[in-house]
């Protein structure tokens, strides 16, 4: 089965997030102050094939908790759908 | 000592670590291709500084994957001495060889300039030889460099003396002025409980020869060459 995992990579919330705060101040400049917080991460798609959800799950797992976050500086969610 | 230099793609300071230690120090060097699974017989491995696979991802994240990575860990695991500069110290941290991680500057900027450290630990061998009363004038260029770890682990760097360098003045004081990009507590380079890993940010070959106006890197490298040959 194909399975699409969507994931996303947030650096943790007691860590400065030096872009976000960039960010924050570019959409003052824009005018939209009343945005008060701004934290930057990165949205990742995987497309891979597993027997079952239970699998794709665990292959996920496994490849944000070794490369695609850094578990000392980010934490990470995804989604899980299948493609029929 | 034999210095096994490796070069991962994007590497940009190899060459000029394998120039000052075999030119400057006079020391047997062998260059280490990231696919090669062979050390070659190098006694201290070094990780040179650049943006090795394009920084993607993070830095040093994909350059743990490396075949010459999985030799690298095992000769660290046995005692032997690995040292990484700048994006070699992002990659150790990512591989787990050293405590830690290495975050975006506090002030976003790629930051390249001179800075002052301050040597810390009077136990490990790249900081044993040098004077803890004075300040060592060293390039930096990263801008992934606010060292960060948590408070457990900071408190275990410090109860085994793992600290190697802080960022501070010309006349070494340690404080927020002196801390080019957000660091904890100033911390510019560490090494591993076992002390036979180190990394640390600046860049010591990039100040190691007259020609250059700066000899103070020359100085931290041949200490180390001194204590890991004595």
């Amino acid at each position: 089965m194909k399975f699409i995992a969507e994931i996303d990579v947030m650096p943790l919330k007691e860590i400065l997030d030096p872009q976000g705060k960039a960010v924050k101040l570019g959409l003052r400049n824009l005018g939209i102050t009343q945005v008060e917080d701004v934290r930057i991460g990165r949205h990742i798609t995987l497309e891979l094939e597993a027997a079952d959800e239970n699998t794709a799950r665990q292959l996920v797992e496994t490849a944000c908790k070794k490369l695609l976050a850094n578990l000392i500086m980010e934490g990470y969610t995804y989604k899980i759908t299948s493609l029929a | 000592m034999k210095f096994g230099v490796v070069v991962f793609p994007g590497s940009n300071c190899d060459e000029d670590i394998i120039y000052t230690l075999q030119h400057t120090l006079g020391q047997e060097v062998v260059k280490l291709w990231h696919k090669d699974t062979d050390l070659q017989g190098a006694e201290c491995i070094v990780l040179p500084g650049g943006f090795s696979y394009g920084d993607y991802l993070r830095s040093g994240a994909i350059a743990r994957f490396s075949p010459i990575m999985e030799k690298v860990v095992a000769h660290a695991n046995q005692g032997g001495y690995v040292i990484g500069i700048c994006n070699g110290f992002q990659i150790l941290t990512e591989a787990g060889l050293l405590p830690g991680a290495l975050l975006r500057n506090n002030g976003q900027k790629f930051i390249c300039r001179n800075v002052y450290l301050k040597p810390q630990s009077t136990s490990t061998l790249l900081t044993k030889g040098l004077d803890p009363d004075k300040t060592y004038k060293i390039p930096i260029a990263h801008a992934e460099g606010r060292y960060y770890a948590d408070q457990e682990t900071v408190k275990e760097l410090h109860a085994n003396d793992q600290i190697l360098f802080k960022y501070s003045s010309e006349t070494g004081i340690i404080d927020e002025a002196s801390n080019p990009n957000g660091s904890l507590e100033n911390i510019a380079g560490i090494s591993n409980a076992r002390k036979n890993v180190f990394g640390m940010m600046p860049h010591p070959e990039r100040a190691a020869e007259e020609a250059l106006g700066n000899t103070d890197g020359r100085t931290i490298l041949e200490g180390l060459v001194a204590q890991i040959t004595a």
